[in-house]
This record gives C-alpha cells, sequence and structure tokens, in this order.
C-alpha cells in the first residue's frame, strides 16, 4: 500500500540524505588521499599523488598486503568449502538438532568479536601454537563462514532436488552428478561466496589484532601507523586502494549473486 | 512431517549403521565439518575464557582453585562497574538510533524499491563490508577540533567556534558504531517488511483503516520480528567494539573492550580479563532478553 | 487375450515389473503397506490416488529413488534391490521437469548419453530423433531456463526416451500445464507409447487424466492398492465405495431384500422397485449372499435418464428437481425421490434438442438393468 505522493516524496528525500551520509565517511578518505596537505581538513587545497607514490617503495606495506592476500585466499576458500556443507545440509535435509547446529555455526555474525579475539588466543596460546597467518586464518574462517551459508543458502533453496536425481536417472554417478550438475549450477553463489568472504577477511581487523603476531595483515599494518601523525596521508592513500578493491570485488559478488537468483528463479518456475 | 521424520530419526538410531543412510544421518554427515569446525574453534575456546573466569593468577601462573574474585572485581570495581555501564548504555543508544533511522530506509526499500530492491540493498551494504578501520578513522577527521565538519560550520557562519563535544566523547562514539552498522540494521527489517502480504495492507484500507492506523496496526506489529532482530543484531556486537572507542572515544568514550583487551595484553591478568567478557556477555544478553520482552508487550497494545 | 489386450496389442503377458509385499515406513507412518503389482511389458499402466496414498514413493522405488523397508521389486526378472537409479533400465520425467537450466536443450537431452560414449555422430543422430520425437526440432539451442511449461515437459520426455529406457516413469508430468495443453499431451503421451512400445508408469491424481491414458489403473488409497483394472472397469465395477467415489459421480442409495448368486444380485430400493445389478465388492460374503440387513448400492448419474413427456419405459422412477448446476455440455439434476433420504444426482447432456428442466419441476426417470452395483463399503 503506497503513501501519498506528498510523503514519498520526503520518504524518498531522507533515503537519499540517508545514503549520503552512509558513503560520506568512505568517501572522504579517497578525496584526502588525493590532498596536498598533511593533515586531512578543509579546504582542500590542491591535487597530489605523491601520498600514493609515497607507498610504491614501501616493503612493510607490501609484506602486510601479501599477508592479507594469502589470509584472504585461504579463508575465501576454505570459507566456501564449509558453507557448502552447512548450506546443503539446511536445505536438503530434515534433522533433530538443525537448530541448535545452525546457531552455533551462525553465532559468530553476532558475537562481539574481541570475545572471539580472545578466547581464541588464550587456546591458541594455551596449546602452543605459534601465532601466524594460520592463526589468522583460523579466525576469518570462523567469522566467514556465516556470510558463505547465507550467500550459499539463496543457491541452494533455487535448485530443485530433483534436477541432481534427474541426472543419476539418467545414468550419472554422484560425483558426475556433483561435477556436472550440481556445482555448475551452484557457480554463481560459490564464485559470491569466495568474493564476499575474501572481502569481508581482507577488512577484519580485530581478530587479526590479536592473532596475527609478528605477521600483519593491511589493517592491522594501518592500525600500527595510525600512531604516526606524519603517516596519515599515506594510510589514507593505502585505505582508498583497499576500498576500491573491496567495491570491485562486493560488484562482482553482487553480480554473480544476481545471476544465481536468476537461474533459480526461472528454472524453477512452470512458464 | 516433522513428526515422522522426527521417529524416523530415532528409529535410524537404534539401528545404528542405517542411520547415516537415513535422511538425519545424511542431515549431520553433511553437516558436521562446519558444525565441528565452530565446536571446536568457537564453543571450545568460549569454555575455556569461562573456566579461566573462575581461576586466577599469580604473576605468570595460573592457579586452577575456583573463585569468584574475578567476578567481585569485575562487578564491584567502579572502574569495570563504570565501564559496563557505559558500554552498555552506548550499544543501548546505537542500537535504538540505528533502527529507527533503519526503519524507514528499510520501509521505502521494500514498499517502493519496484524493480530496483536488489540494487538499494546492494547501495545501503556496500559501506559496511569495505574500510572498517577507515571509516572509523574517518569519522575522526569529520569530527575532529579542526575536521571537516566543524570546518564546514564555521565557513558558514553557523558556529562562531569550533564544538569540543564532537570528538572524543560518548557521543562520537555513538555516531560512529551507528554508522557502522547502519547495513545490519536495515537488512532485518526489509526481510520482515518484505514477508508481509500486501493483500493485508488492502483489506485493512478496505475495512477503513487509514494509512497511519494500518502502519501502526499491521506494518509495525508484523515487522517486529525484523525489529527485534535489527535490535540485537546491532545491540550484542557494539558492545563490545574496540576500535570506535579507541580512536574517536577519548578518555569518556572508553568500552568494555579496551579494559579487556589490557587485562590479555599489558596487564597480563587473563582470568580478570575473562571474568570481564564473560560478564559483558551475560549482561548483554539478558538487556537482550529484556528488550524483546518489551516489544512484544509493546504488541499487544498495538493490537 | 485380457480386454487392455485387446486395446493395445503390444502388451504381452510377461511381467516388465514385478512389485511383490512391498512395505516403505517413514519412522512410523506407513507409505506403502504390502503392495503387490504386476506390470507389464509395453502397457500404460497408471498409479492413481488422492495425495500422500504412496503412488509417487511407489514409483521412486521402482526408479531407485527409495529403497522398500521389506518386499522386493524386480524389472526385467532383475532384482533391483540396492540397485541405484543410474544403473537400472528405468528413466523418469519428475513433476517439476528437472530441465538443467545451465545446458541448452540439446545438451539436456544428451546429457545421459555423454556417459555412454558414443561418438559425435551416433549421439547427434539420438538426439535429434529424440527431439523429433517430442516435436521439438529447431529448439536444441534454447537454454533449459527459457522454455515454456509445455517445451519443458516435452524436453524432459526426450531426455527420458533418448536412453532407450525399457520402462519410463511419469511422476505428474501434466499437473503443471493448463486444462488445454494437459488435454493435448494426454493424446500425445498416448500417441508415443503406442509409438515406442515399452512400459509407461504413470502417476495422477486426476482420474480423467488415468481413465484416457491407460491400458491398467491401480487406484491407491492409504498406502493399500484398492482396485486394479482397465479403465471401464475401474469405472463401471469400482469394488469400494471410496474407489468409486474417486473416480466421479456415484449415487448412494439403500436397499434392502438383497439376494446374490455368482456375482449378480437382486434388491429392493425404495422409490426404484426391485432392481437388479452386479456385485463388485472382492472377498466377502456379498457375492453369495441374502440379507435382510440395509445395504448401499451405488448408480452413477448419468446411467440414469430423464423420460420425455409420454415416453414410456420398463422401469420408471419419478422425483421432484430441487436444484439444477449447469455445466456447459451437460447439466446436474438433484432430484429428490420419495422414500429416499438424500436426493440423487442425474447427468443430463445437453445435446441436439434437449430442453430445460427448470428447478420444482416434476420428473421421470429410468435406469437400464446392471447398472445399479453392489460395492464393498
Amino acid at each position: 500500500m503506497k503513501l501519498r505522493a506528498g510523503s514519498t516524496s520526503s520518504l524518498k528525500f531522507y533515503v537519499f540524505v540517508y545514503v549520503a551520509i552512509l558513503y560520506i565517511p568512505v568517501l572522504l578518505i579517497p578525496v584526502f588521499s588525493f590532498n596536498n596537505s598533511a593533515t586531512p581538513k578543509l579546504p582542500l587545497v590542491g591535487f597530489t599523488i605523491k601520498w600514493y607514490e609515497g607507498l610504491a617503495g614501501n616493503g612493510a606495506m607490501q609484506t602486510a598486503a601479501w599477508n592479507s592476500l594469502i589470509v584472504g585466499i585461504c579463508a575465501a576458500f576454505l570459507s566456501t568449502v564449509l558453507g557448502i556443507c552447512a548450506a546443503r545440509a539446511l536445505t536438503r535435509y530434515k534433522f533433530r538438532g538443525k537448530t541448535v547446529a545452525s546457531a552455533v555455526i551462525m553465532a559468530p555474525l553476532i558475537m562481539p568479536e574481541i570475545i572471539i579475539a580472545i578466547s581464541l588466543l588464550v587456546v591458541m596460546l594455551g596449546i602452543g601454537m605459534e601465532l601466524s597467518l594460520l592463526t589468522v586464518i583460523l579466525g576469518h574462517l570462523l567469522i566467514c563462514v556465516p556470510y558463505s551459508i547465507t550467500v550459499l543458502i539463496a543457491g541452494f533453496e533455487g535448485f530443485d532436488p530433483s534436477m541432481e536425481e534427474a541426472s543419476r536417472d539418467l545414468g550419472e554417478s554422484s560425483w558426475g552428478t556433483l561435477r556436472r550438475v550440481t556445482l555448475p549450477m551452484l557457480a554463481p553463489s560459490i564464485i559470491s561466496s569466495l568474493l564476499v568472504s575474501f572481502t569481508i577477511s581482507l577488512d577484519e581487523f580485530i581478530l587479526a589484532f590479536f592473532l596475527s603476531g609478528t605477521e600483519p595483515t593491511l589493517p592491522v599494518y594501518i592500525w600500527g601507523q595510525l600512531r604516526f601523525a606524519a603517516k596519515l596521508p599515506n594510510v589514507l592513500a593505502l585505505g582508498s586502494i583497499l576500498i576500491l578493491a573491496s567495491l570491485v570485488l562486493l560488484t562482482f559478488a553482487e553480480l554473480a549473486r544476481r545471476r544465481a537468483e536468476k537461474n533459480s528463479h526461472s528454472g524453477g518456475q512452470f512458464q | 512431517m516433522s513428526v515422522t521424520h522426527q521417529a524416523a530419526a530415532e528409529e535410524s538410531l537404534k539401528s545404528g549403521s542405517s542411520f547415516l543412510k537415513s535422511e538425519a544421518g545424511q542431515g549431520w554427515l553433511t553437516i558436521s565439518p562446519p558444525f565441528l569446525y565452530a565446536l571446536l574453534l568457537l564453543v571450545g575456546p568460549l569454555t575455556v575464557i569461562i573456566a579461566n573466569s573462575f581461576w586466577s593468577q599469580d604473576y605468570l601462573t595460573i592457579d586452577h582453585t575456583f573463585t569468584l574474585k574475578n567476578y567481585q572485581a569485575a562487578l564491584t570495581e567502579p572502574i569495570y562497574r563504570d565501564l559496563l555501564f557505559r558500554s552498555l548504555y552506548i550499544s543501548i543508544m546505537v542500537s535504538v538510533v540505528t533502527v529507527v533511522l533503519a526503519f524507514p530506509v528499510a520501509y521505502f526499500v521494500s514498499f517502493h524499491g519496484g524493480r530496483y530492491k536488489g540494487l538499494w540493498l546492494f547501495i545501503i551494504t556496500v559501506p559496511f563490508w569495505s574500510g572498517y578501520l577507515l571509516r572509523i578513522l574517518s569519522w575522526k577527521v569529520i569530527l575532529g577540533y579542526k575536521g571537516v565538519l566543524n570546518g564546514s560550520l564555521l565557513s558558514l557562519g553557523i558556529i562562531s567556534e569550533p564544538m569540543t563535544w564532537l570528538l572524543y566523547s560518548t557521543s562520537a562514539v555513538i555516531i560512529t558504531l551507528a554508522h557502522s552498522w547502519a547495513a545490519f540494521a536495515i537488512l532485518p527489517i526489509f526481510v520482515s517488511l518484505e514477508k508481509i502480504d500486501r493483500t493485508l495492507l488492502e483489506a485493512a484500507a478496505d475495512l477503513g483503516d487509514s494509512w497511519a492506523r494500518r502502519f501502526l496496526r499491521i506494518t509495525v506489529p508484523l515487522a517486529l520480528p525484523g525489529i527485534t532482530a535489527a535490535l540485537l543484531i546491532v545491540l550484542i556486537p557494539t558492545v563490545g567494539d574496540y576500535v570506535t572507542p579507541k580512536l574517536v572515544g577519548g578518555k569518556d568514550g572508553v568500552m568494555i573492550a579496551n579494559a579487556i583487551q589490557v587485562q590479555f595484553g599489558k596487564a597480563s591478568n587473563w582470568p580478570l580479563g575473562a571474568a570481564l567478557a564473560v560478564s559483558t556477555m551475560i549482561i548483554v544478553c539478558m538487556m537482550a532478553g529484556l528488550i524483546v520482552a518489551l516489544l512484544y508487550g509493546l504488541k499487544r497494545i498495538l493490537k | 487375450m485380457n480386454q487392455s489386450q485387446l486395446e493395445n496389442p503390444e502388451i504381452s503377458n510377461l511381467a516388465m515389473i514385478s512389485i511383490s509385499n512391498v512395505q516403505k515406513r517413514f519412522g512410523t507412518y506407513i507409505a506403502l503397506d504390502n503392495v503387490n503389482v504386476d506390470i507389464r511389458e509395453g502397457e500404460f499402466f497408471s498409479l492413481l490416488g488422492p495425495s500422500g496414498c504412496g503412488k509417487t514413493t511407489l514409483l521412486r522405488m521402482i526408479g531407485g529413488f527409495d529403497e522398500p523397508n521389506a518386499g522386493s521389486i524386480t524389472i526385467a526378472k532383475e532384482p533391483m534391490g540396492g540397485i541405484p537409479p543410474n544403473l537400472r533400465p528405468t528413466n523418469m520425467v519428475f513433476q517439476s521437469y528437472a530441465i538443467f537450466p545451465h545446458l541448452n536443450v540439446s545438451e539436456n537431452v544428451a546429457y545421459g548419453l555423454k556417459r555412454l560414449k558414443l561418438g559425435k555422430a551416433e549421439e547427434g543422430s539420438r538426439v535429434q530423433k529424440a527431439l523429433e520425437q517430442v516435436r521439438l526440432t529447431g529448439l536444441g539451442a534454447r537454454m533449459g531456463n527459457q522454455l515454456s511449461g509445455g517445451q519443458r515437459q516435452r524436453v524432459a520426455l526426450a531426455r527420458a526416451l533418448v536412453m532407450q529406457p525399457k520402462v519410463l516413469l511419469l511422476d505428474e508430468p501434466l499437473s503443471a500445464l493448463d486444462k488445454k495443453l494437459r488435454e493435448e499431451m494426454q493424446v500425445e503421451l498416448r500417441h508415443l507409447q503406442r509409438q515406442i512400445g515399452i512400459t509407461f508408469i504413470l502417476v495422477t491424481h486426476d482420474q480423467y487424466e488415468a481413465l484416457a491414458m491407460s491400458d491398467r489403473i491401480a487406484v491407491m488409497f492409504g498406502g493399500r492398492i484398492a482396485q486394479i483394472a482397465e479403465p471401464q472397469n475401474i469405472y463401471q465395477r469400482p469394488v469400494s465405495r471410496q474407489v468409486a467415489d474417486f473416480l466421479g459421480g456415484m449415487n448412494f442409495l439403500e436397499a434392502t431384500g438383497m439376494h446374490a448368486h455368482d456375482g449378480r444380485f437382486q434388491a429392493t430400493v425404495e422409490g426404484f422397485g426391485k432392481i437388479r445389478g452386479l456385485v463388485t465388492a472382492q472377498g466377502q460374503d456379498l457375492t453369495s449372499a441374502s440379507s435382510k440387513e440395509k445395504l448401499i448400492l451405488g448408480i452413477r448419474p448419468e446411467r440414469l435418464r430423464i423420460l420425455w413427456d409420454g415416453e414410456k419405459a420398463d422401469r420408471v422412477v419419478s422425483g421432484t428437481v430441487i436444484d439444477r448446476h449447469y455445466m456447459g455440455e451437460v447439466t446436474n439434476l438433484v432430484v429428490r425421490i420419495d422414500g429416499q433420504k438424500d436426493p440423487i444426482s442425474i447427468i443430463e447432456t445437453n445435446d441436439f434438442g434437449a430442453e430445460d428442466i427448470p428447478v420444482n419441476s416434476q420428473v421421470r426417470f429410468t435406469f437400464d438393468d446392471d447398472a445399479f452395483i453392489a460395492m464393498s463399503a
């Protein structure tokens, strides 16, 4: 039921202001990263790319970037694999304890991260595990899996179980069915899950801060640089690159997700 | 069917080997990798933290005898008590502000989004996924003494001297967190609005309800699960936020997470840190329960 | 030779599928209870029943998607216990059609052939032939998710038939189509089955569909087969009231003074007088018993015919029209008869020269021998 025209346009205005405020803090970072001033403040004084050039020869940053990449790829891959298991179980089977199992798996979504971080820290140090990229990956996996599941469940829900039965009926083995029907049909959701979990891992700070030891990821590196006021413009330049990367990855994830949606909808409809 | 499935599960459990072939067995088998992972890396460590909170620390050695003195410290020492209350206050404020501001947006997307619902959701969620640390940093730049907001307002002549309360204050923490969690509040509200059968509203109109009455008697009660979810989904994680208070909170904006971090860092008193963490969780869960009860009381009144 | 063989000479006496003592439980719920049926080679066999009667479960067991808890299924003399769907000589047309959306029509049809490694030319010609069979020639490049309901159904059919199965299983294949298309496809499926000559097993809840297409029908209720017979027999000689009711309208009337012998009976029905009929109930003392008690007999509404003014007949019953439902080609008259508690319904054909019979008019009607049947309750 629609509002009257006048109310609709004021609602629309509100939404535009809301979205603008949502974006201003994000957009300020690239704006100041091109500003020819050592402190980020208005008015802007002139265009420069020197803060970006300053990043080029920065070995510590490159190491951090490399670390982030490794962590992100591992977390994305493993999270998608675990996500596929969970999404399949949740959409395909009815079983006792399903709610409990899914609640436990999804819990990291709303747990305060600091609590996840310290409990992992205590256990990992307790069993004598050296803090490293591996510990960061293990932590990130915990928070990426719920997002992967959310993305993948949409894919599985649009997936008619008789597709797999049809494949078996036509003579294909279980493995062949997985390869020729299940995975290709889920491909868009899988890609979306990979991209989303990679982005989350790339952006994640608190777990990485507690668990990375001497191998910082990019956000941990940025955190370290914040102590030095003089480094702020460089941080903003690095931040802009990160935001751009996230934006690109998320756009691709969204496109993949839409593709999945389209596939499943027209696949499940009659006429 | 659920009864028969349950019965099937029970029966299969008895017969053991055929359990893995049954639907329940297949389900458990399939979900076990992520489930075991969560048990091992979430439930396990949380149990360890809870155990830790009942121990005590003497220099570098942990004394494993049961004690409540960490909780005594966490709940009675003014510094921790104040931090807990402030964290709770901040996260309640954040969740209420976020949900109130987010509701019209979710409503707009659901009722007026048309073909572009997906695009709207994408646009709204993108800032949430990118640059957690950098967005907080950006707020520091905006809210600072010589920051963007003060600068703009000064040059426009709206204020004659910079506002000092903007940065390094409780309100700075609330603003920054409300911004960070906006998308998280919109999504559950949107989902519950989407589930409302539009003919219900037409029926209410047909029975003589004005827009405002329909909104209060149909839309809000039916969107209540989403509103509740949004409140909790913002309340629970924000209570433990660590970076926002550290960057924009100043002395007045310090939250419990900062104190927890100190116990696991510099102060190195794990049991006390653990007790602080557990207390925080328990209090925030109680708060969450209270909110749910309040909202459902409200729902009765709206009917 | 029996009746269905007279109509369809392809049917042999050989059992293509033997289902014996099959039982299926889901927990405490019994989906199939001791089901026994032989389905012949070349036969168009339908499993008919309301939802939840076990018909789909039985079909899925034949296809290998479910295993019975007890009993056995053999196809072409091979026992099927533990044999997965991919190794069975059956193919299925799914209710949702399950057309792979990421493949085009030709790829969908060729899906099962790929594993047989036939070589490009052989594979291509078989796909072409299958598409011709279902009249989809030229649509091979269309993607699976760009097809109409009718086209999807044809692709599903072609995809199954190209595998040259011994048995084709059809799970409510027409339920997603609109009425007109459904009637067209009934004819087409029937033709296709005659032409190919393999066994078709159709699951449906639509009695007209089953009657129109099948050589034999098994009517199922609550996990049991109530009756297996040819369409005419199952319609005209239902063994129980439940079967009679499911297959179409039936008037149930109280009778007294029953004398039955050798499958026939005599009885008295209030308002109708002394009537004769057939005993269809099986395995009960009804077959050759006399009874003073009240019994329920059945007669189909279209077996009663309104008499014109002045028309003479051997048996005449009179009553009052209390309601009428015009349904296009026929009109359903609701008629009250003196001495009968419930009104009965009479189907009048609106053919050439038919007159409207208004409510409240007095009517006389007649019925023929053997129109009444004595079923089990």
